[in-house]
């Protein structure tokens, strides 16, 4: 990784990673959450921030097809690693079926933790296309919702499964 | 009726779905303005202690710091949600009353500086003897946290209807129980943002608000501008449940700061900010006295309260009449006395949390009526419907309740439950309870005293008829209201939601409404949303009664269409009669208001629990507890609801799922907890247990039909109703399992376990 140093004695770190198919370039510091990358510069908001501590699951993103919480990914662990995030799942404007699927089966309410859900269920899926109720559960359970009871989402991801 | 109905009563897709899934809504953190700095509040370390001062020179000189405020650079005034107590300043003048509390804020060019310059603040602080505990707060000697507060007492009820004792002497059988309640919060997944900048003598907020109207009026208030140079809006919320109601230290903050350095401001905070603010549910400490008859009629009820509230009163005054005046809207008694004491203490403010002041004081009153029918040895859930409240009734405290299906909900929940066959016949370990609840459907006062109307909406039809926009200031957190208000709208027009658009909460752009709280939306705003349909429908027939020759009375107009009612294959589109009303006429615009009629008795405190309809909900739920570890499962739960008229069925089951979810959580893992000096111990969604997927049981949630004459198309409330009767059910299903009762939320698997080790 290439290493330039700032006027402070600040290292930074050239780094790129391919999100949603495409090639990013950054220099950015050590401490740069794999969560602010996206937010802040490649103005990715769809990732959102909800604990900045892991708990949550609203930072979900897909790195190398697998979940992970983007507020405790380093951008420098990121580096040369697919990213796939929520502004990736919909393929020129066509919608996934899982995400036909939040929609025709009411899972979404306030919406705040409705990408992260999608890409766990979506890593869930490409893994295992039929899983069981519990399956999904286990699969969403990093993924807080406090809206819905996860009643309907468990039940889109099933519908969305049964289909494939 | 509903029959006719073309576009409510039916399961449409939300209208902002598309953006929610693919990533596009962008909520208030989620947007970016050129030459934006952030912000952050400098919060006290301390639970009470005397400001002796502030130096703010060494943060002011880190580079890349635009400005550092305190209370020198604000006004003094004191605010709160409730007019009732002012109490809070935007920054802390002589004192720090909790860890938490707000001292200064930092505006800098990014979240680092921010961090750096907040270290940098000195404050020199005196610190004062604290007290985290209701009742230690009002022994003699305690601190005082507030001098117009005496005996840290902040607020004292004292209700009496009717004649309890003679009631308690005529009774076969008094019982007092006592329930505790614990402290809680909403966590709803999106931190509270502002942005604010400023043109000119004009500010622009956008704030994670639950009320639009109620941010302007208070950033005016305390601030002194005009109500017309404040704007506030909000762009997507990512839930509310209460904790977005109050104006925050964010808003002010924003606000200031972006007059300060001429920028854009973005402020925000992360999740343990959000438990020192967001005005968590009040923990409840609860006496509950009743007296029945040998059949279990309840002759009178006396509700002996304290309440913890916190460092702050903000809505607290109305949490704490709340608490007594709901518990006489299921079950019908003549006689009722309700004392309450809502004592500060050095911990955060307290406020309203899905349910208000109700569900603690719900849990009590289900718990104790089931003791009270074991008791008399009658079902619990019998004993109940013989006291339910029969519809087109007034309570004791003279709340009109007209539509009110109450004890057809508690039938059907015995029906699909199975309640016969299972209550007191599962094993030992296994247990099934039943609880009720319901809610007011919007309150029938505002929160300051105002003759404005609660709701207006206004229609624009567009100039070619092929879309209509509407204007609201109703506020959509998640709940659906911007779904079920179009839907509104299009059938009130004769319209299609498909066509349908929404400017909403805005108070430049869109129309007046007190916005997201009391369950107040379908109802209140969908009343100003139905007479501007109805005001674009008769501007509809009466220009195509023109083009068509005939009168507006022969004609109809749903789905898009306008016909002759006697020969419905005489047709014109909307969209070809909207246009030549645009054409003679200039915008079709269709107008409504919406205030609800005086209400309520005229005792102190009667505005408190008024409102146009209320609610009604039987939950039953069947639980399975592991004897040696305590460890207790939810397995199944059942909701039948008494909501009204449904304008989304969908929308409304995605309600009582989530209500039974948040009540869940709060029987039996939810609690802050604060360590002895009154520091937050669990301040993460980690350690303040969320319920997860893993967690959540089948819910079957189900209807009964009431259609309520005082509301459009006869809706009421579901979002808060449905999470009252839940601690309570939960409660009974524990005993029912192992023949102990635990008193106090929440009930962890230790008190649990301790419960059945004291049996034994």
């Amino acid at each position: 990784m290439q290493v330039v140093v700032d006027n402070n004695g600040i290292k930074r770190y050239l780094v790129t990673l391919n999100i949603n198919g495409d090639s990013y370039t950054r220099v950015i510091k050590a401490n740069t959450l794999l969560v602010k990358f996206l937010r802040e510069e490649i103005d990715l908001t769809g990732t959102k921030k909800g604990c900045e501590l892991g708990d949550c699951g609203s930072c979900t993103v897909l790195m190398d097809g697998k979940p992970v919480n983007s507020c405790i990914v380093l951008a420098v662990e990121a580096d040369g690693h697919e990213i796939t995030t929520i502004e990736g799942v919909a393929q020129n404007n066509k919608l996934d079926r899982i995400q036909e699927s939040f929609i025709e089966n009411a899972a979404i309410q306030c919406g705040y933790c409705t990408p992260g859900m999608v890409l766990s269920a979506k890593a869930l899926l490409t893994q295992n296309p039929h899983p069981t109720e519990q399956e999904v559960r286990t699969a969403i359970a990093g993924n807080l919702c406090r809206c819905t009871g996860y009643v309907n989402i468990v039940k889109a991801v099933l519908v969305a499964a049964d289909e494939q | 009726m509903s029959d006719n109905y073309t576009q409510i009563g039916k399961s449409v897709p939300r209208i902002d779905a598309f953006e929610k899934v693919t990533g596009q809504a962008k909520y208030t953190a989620d947007i970016k303005f050129s030459n934006m700095l952030v912000g952050k509040l400098l919060l006290s370390p301390h639970a009470h202690a005397r400001i002796i001062s502030i130096d703010t020179s060494e943060a002011e000189k880190l580079p890349g710091v635009k400005a550092v405020i305190t209370h020198k650079d604000v006004p003094s005034k004191r605010y709160g949600l409730s007019p009732a107590r002012w109490d809070e300043n935007i920054f802390c003048i002589d004192k720090v009353r909790y860890i938490g509390d707000k001292v200064a804020a930092v505006a800098a060019i990014d979240e680092e500086t921010v961090y750096k310059a907040l270290k940098l603040i000195k404050v020199d602080y005196e610190v004062l003897p604290a007290v985290f505990d209701a009742f230690e707060a009002m022994k003699e000697g305690a601190p005082q946290i507030f001098e117009e507060y005496p005996g840290n007492i902040n607020t004292e009820i004292h209700q009496n209807f009717g004649d309890l004792d003679q009631a308690f002497k005529d009774a076969y059988y008094v019982r007092t129980d006592r329930y505790d309640g614990q402290r809680t919060y909403q966590c709803p997944l999106e931190p509270h943002a502002t942005i604010a900048y400023w043109e000119g003598s004009k500010v622009t907020v956008y704030s994670s608000i639950q009320s639009v109207h109620y941010l302007q009026y208070y950033l005016s208030q305390v601030l002194d501008l005009k109500m017309g140079d404040v704007r506030v809006l909000k762009t997507y919320i990512g839930g509310g449940f209460g904790g977005k109601m109050d104006p925050s230290g964010l808003d002010f903050g924003a606000v200031i700061l972006a007059k300060k350095t001429g920028r854009p401001v973005k402020m925000w905070f992360d999740r343990e900010d959000m438990f020192f603010n967001n005005r968590g549910r009040h923990p409840q400490f609860m006496n509950i006295t009743t007296g029945v008859t040998k059949e279990g009629k309840i002759l009178g009820v006396h509700a002996d309260f304290v309440m913890d509230g916190g460092a702050y009163t903000g809505l607290g005054i109305a949490s704490a009449y709340y608490a007594g005046a709901l518990l006489t809207i299921l079950y019908d008694f003549e006689n009722y006395k309700f004392d309450m004491l809502r004592v500060v203490t050095n911990l955060p403010g307290c406020g309203a949390q899905r349910g208000h002041g109700q569900p603690q004081p719900r849990y009590a009153f289900e718990s104790h009526l089931d003791n009270i029918a074991e008791h008399l040895g009658i079902d619990p859930l019998e004993m109940r419907i013989i006291n339910a409240r029969k519809p087109g009734t007034l309570t004791v405290q003279g709340f009109r309740v007209d539509s009110y299906g109450l004890k057809e909900a508690m039938e059907k929940a015995r029906e699909i439950s199975g309640w016969r066959d299972k209550k007191g016949k599962l094993p030992q370990g296994r247990g099934i309870g039943m609880g009720n609840g319901g809610f007011v459907s919007g309150a029938g006062y505002a929160i300051y005293r105002t003759d404005l109307p609660h709701s207006v909406a206004t229609i624009k039809v567009t100039d070619d008829g092929t879309s209509a926009i509407l204007y609201t200031g109703a506020v959509e957190i998640g709940q659906g209201s911007d779904t079920v208000l179009c839907q509104m709208a299009a059938e009130a027009m004769g319209y299609r939601y498909e066509d349908m658009k929404i400017v909403a909460a805005d108070t430049d752009l869109a129309a007046h409404d007190l916005g997201a709280y009391a369950s107040r939306q379908t109802l209140m705003s969908g009343a100003a949303v139905k007479q501007a349909g109805e005001d674009v429908n008769k501007k509809i027939l009466d220009t195509a009664a023109e083009i068509m020759g005939v009168s507006n009375e022969e004609l109809d107009c749903r789905d898009g269409i306008v016909f002759v009612k006697s020969n419905p294959e005489i047709t014109k589109t909307f969209a070809e009669v909207a246009r030549t009303y645009f054409v003679k006429n200039g915008q079709l615009i269709g107008r409504g208001s919406y205030k609800p009629p005086k209400l309520g008795g005229v005792h102190k405190g009667s505005a408190v629990g008024t409102s146009p309809a209320y609610s009604a909900a039987t939950q039953v739920a069947e639980v399975v507890i592991d004897e040696e570890t305590g460890e207790i499962e939810v397995i199944e739960a059942w909701d039948v609801h008494d909501c009204g008229y449904v304008i989304n069925p969908a929308l409304l089951h995605g309600q009582v799922h989530g209500a039974f979810y948040m009540g869940m959580g709060e029987a039996i893992w939810e609690e802050v907890l604060f360590d002895k000096n009154g520091k937050l111990m669990n301040g993460n969604l980690a350690e303040y247990r969320l319920p997860t997927a893993l967690d959540m049981p089948p819910v079957a949630s189900e209807l009964v039909d009431t259609v309520d004459p005082n509301a459009p198309w006869g809706v009421k409330e579901v979002g808060e109703g449905a999470t009252t009767p839940t601690m309570g059910c939960i409660s009974n299903a524990v005993y029912d399992a192992i023949g102990v009762r635990v008193k106090s939320l929440p009930f962890t698997y230790e008190k649990i376990w301790r419960a059945i080790k004291e049996k034994k």
